[in-house]
């Protein structure tokens, strides 16, 4: 599914470059749950961004879905992260004065699909997460679990074939936290959609079945 | 994504941040409807001015001594009545020519007075000028070749004089001697800053015993048709230049009037609409600043529009679309403001106001124009955002 060889990345900071990603090498299959997990700095975001195709590697190799990143514009890009890959943030990253039905929907608005069939497709999903009943309210109508539970319809509803969850837990009490991890796992083991988790908590990382530690842009076990 | 739903996106976005999007739309309504107002200011005047030197009657020619010049007093006339009777052969139609000495006089009834132009004319004088009489006749040639001390008023001065009651067959007195009132004109209103009510018609013999003098002022002229007019102001001239070897004489036609004030006065509709156009820049500029503060503001959602699949033209596409918005929606706004503003401005002064199809075209089209070039900045500063930055920001 993903290929990262040797993949590295840095950035320019004031005529001087800083590595953020040193020659990491990672492979991620249908289905695998996986868990990235180092504290702050160690380069897990950056690793996460590549992984997702919202950055270019500076150095080595990355096939997504069998596409070398390198060789794609960013038009294509974006029409990658539309049909391949979900995206769960922090900070849940929900617009604000818009219906729940329409924050899940909007991945569809760019695969170029009609209203009728984007509220369909985003109406079923919600359904999947548990939250057929709060399709008209706005985010700041839900509760932290229910807009993180909105914000995983929205990566699903393209049906892609990896998730890529960023501190999906960040923001959410334990109690709440467990919910959206379970409702994570099941996702991955119902529909083989890949999911690949980044987080600093160890407790969170032991339940996947696959665990890379970072620290300082390298892979450490 | 398709323009349908990127119109969609920008509307919501626009309603979303009402307060801003009326304030930035105020700038544009404000830039169209001055364009819209002044210019149909300038050119309801300019019209206005136009109908009065045609009013005046069709295919004339005004001979007068000296230049044609708006700057300059008139000069004073050598013209008697020897150039009258040249005048009249060279035109060959007695009908098509006339003759005015004026001079300003106070005239008299009971106890009412108005101070008025009296112009001593012939009797085609009605036939060369449009001139409608209210009631009674006009001068006759009888009036005319025996110096007859009758006279026809101006609805203004027959106003003044007698009231509601009818002039005709009263006697007035002008500058000490009676006269008896034959025919009052209709009502013309002004002509070119002259009030054409508040004058006074008298035979042109009387006039010149009256004021003791055997001047002819100027003689105007209605050519048969418009081919003719430029040569025949060239025979009368070349008549009176004869005549009178060491003076200067000056033939103007209506056409000449009016490309002087229609020049003046289309440059000045120019000049309203230039400093008018000014403002609509300013509203451009304000535009696009909000424009740019409200890329700023939605860092986060254009990052995240990028993640979930939308392409730097989408972003970009959305963006210049909110400016097209606003400016259009203000271009709608600022004409309909123009246009009463307009509509307006007619009914409550003597302003007259002409609200030409060009200008709202014109109005709305830079709007579009300013919403297109004042937003394509932003926008593409929108598309361009890297997704990974954009989400960071917090």
């Amino acid at each position: 599914m993903i290929e990262a060889i040797e993949v590295a990345r840095s950035y320019e900071l004031d005529g001087v470059s800083v590595p953020a990603l040193k020659r990491v090498s990672l492979t991620i299959e249908d289905g695998d749950y996986l868990a990235i997990i180092g504290p702050s700095g160690s380069g897990k975001s950056t690793l996460m961004h590549l992984l997702g195709a919202l950055d270019r590697p500076t150095a080595g190799k990355l096939l997504i879905d069998g596409k070398d990143i390198a060789t794609l514009t960013a038009p294509e890009m974006a029409r990658l992260r539309n049909e391949t890959i979900g995206f769960v943030f922090q900070a849940f990253h929900l617009l604000p004065r818009t219906s729940a039905l329409d924050n899940v929907a909007l991945p569809l608005v760019y695969r170029g699909l009609g209203a009728r069939e984007r509220r369909k497709r985003a109406h079923s999903t919600l359904e999947r997460v548990g939250l057929a009943h709060r399709t008209n309210h706005r985010p700041n109508q839900l509760s932290g679990g229910e807009q993180q539970r909105v914000a995983i319809a929205r990566a699903l509803v393209t049906e892609p074939k990896v998730l890529l969850a960023d501190e999906p837990t960040g923001n959410l009490d334990s109690t709440t936290g467990q919910a959206v991890l379970d409702l994570l796992e099941n996702l991955n083991t119902e529909s083989q959609v890949a999911l690949v988790m980044v987080t600093h908590d160890r407790d969170i990382a032991s339940r996947a079945q696959r665990q890379i530690s970072m620290r300082d842009g390298e892979i450490v076990g | 994504m398709r323009l349908a739903e990127a119109w969609r996106v920008a509307m919501s976005a626009l309603v979303a941040n009402r307060m801003r999007s009326a304030l930035t739309m105020l700038g544009m309504v404000i830039g169209v409807g001055a364009v819209v107002v002044l210019v149909a200011l300038g050119t309801g005047t300019k019209n206005m001015v136009e109908a009065q030197v045609e009013g005046l009657g069709s295919n004339l020619l005004i001979v007068v001594p000296g230049q044609v010049n708006f700057n300059a007093a008139p000069a004073v006339s050598r013209m008697d009545n020897q150039d009258l009777d040249a005048m009249v052969k060279v035109v060959g139609d007695r009908e098509r020519i006339t003759a005015t000495l004026t001079s300003g006089e106070t005239v008299r009834a009971g106890n009412e007075s108005v101070f008025t132009t009296v112009n001593g004319v012939m009797e085609s004088t009605p036939k060369v000028f449009l001139r409608g009489l209210r009631t009674g006749t006009y001068l006759s040639r009888t009036d005319v070749d025996t110096g007859r001390r009758v006279a026809v008023l101006g609805s203004f001065v027959a106003q003044r004089l007698f009231g509601e009651r009818d002039a005709v067959g009263q006697q007035v007195t002008i500058a000490g001697v009676r006269f008896r009132v034959i025919g009052v004109f209709a009502p013309l209103g002004q002509s070119l800053g002259v009030d054409r009510d508040n004058e006074v018609h008298i035979p042109i013999t009387t006039a010149q015993r009256l004021f003791g003098t055997g001047r002819v002022d100027a003689f105007a002229v209605k050519a048969p048709d418009r081919e003719t007019i430029d040569r025949l102001g060239e025979e009368l001239l070349g008549e009176l230049k004869r005549r009178h070897p060491d003076t200067e004489f000056s033939a103007v036609t209506q056409e000449q009037i009016l490309g002087v004030l229609g020049n003046i006065l289309g440059i000045l509709t120019a000049v309203l609409a230039a400093i008018a156009g000014i403002s609509l820049l300013v509203g451009g500029v304000g535009v696009s600043n909000i424009m740019l503060v409200s890329v700023r503001e939605r860092t986060k959602e254009i990052g995240l529009r990028k993640a979930v699949g939308a392409r730097p033209r989408d972003i970009g596409l959305q963006f210049l679309l909110e400016a097209v918005l606003l400016t259009t929606a203000g271009g709608i706004g600022g004409t309909l403001l123009g246009v009463t503003a307009a509509l307006l401005t007619a009914a409550l002064s003597p302003v007259p106001a002409a609200i030409t199809w060009w200008s709202v075209v014109l109005a709305f089209g830079v709007s579009a124009a300013v919403g297109i070039i004042f937003g394509v900045v932003p926008a593409q500063r929108a598309g361009r955002l890297d997704p990974v930055v954009a989400l960071r920001t917090d």
